[in-house]
């Protein structure tokens, strides 16, 4: 029975390492047209983004794969690369400009409208963010759950994905650099990227001191070894990140400063 | 237009945040991870203390972040001026030092310097330290205030 879950975990991983690469394959494609249409579109955008992917195809390797199922340092090490970098990465390759840009004005008229409607709205708040991105590794970590997902293959698989989409979510909802006319204004993100990283900090010491994930099969020294690594890796996550919502915040204020040359940040249309 | 203004408030603001998280990283790689003197989390801590200690480290991250990315903006605008940047290193690190052995080890109780029986000794050498560096900051501080050389050195 071990052994089929194990099976199904490995071919679940294996279509999202499918579908990471089928979404960089898609931005490539994108970026080759921006070019033939002589668009400028900054080189360092498509090397972030392909970083990213790299980072999710690594993360869910067979290798990361057994040494998560085996190691919750391996999980946590799968946890920051899924939940944290690469989706900071990919974020910084701007893959929404790259849509809108892409395809159809009417349909980007559609998608900005469906970004901009109330419920959309709601997903995307940087607090909404910050609950499926922290509250979840809580529910995780300190609930059954984090157990549960190793007896139930599509649990798991879910699991890893959410890591993704929430991290994403987070990062972009902080320090996106695509156009985003609703988003909430630069100081209640800082707020929510000082909750964010004073709750990542204190998570992994609650898991240090009181040995969570509990019945799990690890001992104590794997556990706290497991915690420092998700504490300092967190770290230098977050630091990319508040370095990089900074950058925004400067630009922006130097946009909002002199208004005479354009919106960089606010629209990107042609 | 040639010349560049020197921003000297800029730059004591920006080297005073960079020095606050400088000195939280020193603090955790040199007495957490080399010297293992203090630890992780220490095992008496309270949740309360362990919490608060989760704000302040938050703030650290934050202010690194945020100086490191205002001096590079700074001196790409080659508005630094020098002796104000040095200032602001120091009493940004020497108030951080001395927050940190009287708040976070006396007040709040997260953790002590070293688990020893002359802890006193410690505690006097962390906070002279903190103290000492922020004397330093000031005598900076003033020298750059008075010398109008400092509104022209920048780099």
């Amino acid at each position: 029975m071990a052994h089929d879950t194990h099976l199904l975990t490995l071919a679940g991983t294996s279509l999202l390492v499918l579908l990471t690469l089928a979404l960089w394959f898609a931005y490539v494609l994108g970026v080759r047209a921006q070019r033939r249409r002589r668009k400028t579109w900054h080189c360092w955008r498509t090397v972030s983004f392909s970083l990213g992917c790299g980072l999710l195809v690594a993360a869910f390797s067979p290798f990361m794969v057994e040494w998560g199922h085996a190691d919750l340092r391996g999980h946590m090490a799968q946890h920051l690369l899924l939940g944290m970098f690469a989706p900071i990465a990919m974020m910084l390759g701007s893959p929404g400009t790259l849509l809108l840009r892409s395809v159809p004005a009417v349909t980007a008229r559609r998608i900005t409208e469906f970004a901009g409607s109330v419920p959309v709205r709601c997903l995307s708040h940087p607090v909404t963010a910050l609950m499926l991105n922290v509250g979840a590794l809580y529910i995780l970590y300190l609930t059954p759950l984090y157990q549960l997902s190793f007896s139930e293959p599509v649990l798991h698989v879910w699991l890893h994905l959410h890591f993704v989409l929430a991290g994403y979510l987070f990062s972009w909802s902080i320090a996106g650099p695509d156009p985003a006319p609703h988003r909430p204004g630069m100081w209640l993100r800082l707020i929510v990227l000082f909750v964010a990283i004073a709750a990542h900090a204190v998570l992994g010491k609650l898991m240090y001191a009181y040995g969570f994930p509990r019945d799990a099969g690890h001992d104590l020294a794997e556990i706290e070894a497991a915690a420092q690594l998700m504490y300092y890796g967190g770290d230098l996550a977050e630091l990319l990140l508040a370095v990089v919502f900074f950058a925004t915040w400067y630009r922006r204020r130097k946009l909002a400063g002199s208004s005479s040359d354009g919106g960089q940040q606010t629209a990107d249309p042609g | 237009m040639s010349k560049h203004p020197v921003d000297a408030r800029g730059s004591l603001i920006a080297t005073s945040f960079f020095g606050i998280g400088l000195m939280a990283a020193i603090d955790e790689i040199v007495f957490h991870q080399i010297l293992a003197w203090h630890h992780f989390f220490d095992r008496s801590t309270q949740t309360v203390g362990l919490i608060s200690d989760g704000l302040l480290h938050s703030a650290e991250l934050l202010m690194l972040a945020a100086g490191f990315y205002l001096f590079v903006q700074l001196s790409s605008r080659r508005a630094v001026s020098r002796l104000h940047a040095w200032a602001g290193l120091f009493l940004g690190a020497g108030g951080f030092q001395l927050f940190d052995g009287i708040v976070d080890h006396k007040i709040l109780r997260l953790h002590q310097v070293r688990y020893v029986d002359n802890l006193l000794l410690y505690d006097l050498a962390w906070n002279a330290f903190g103290a000492l560096l922020l004397a330093i900051g000031f005598m900076i501080w003033r020298t750059a205030r008075s010398s109008p050389a400092s509104l022209q050195g920048g780099r």
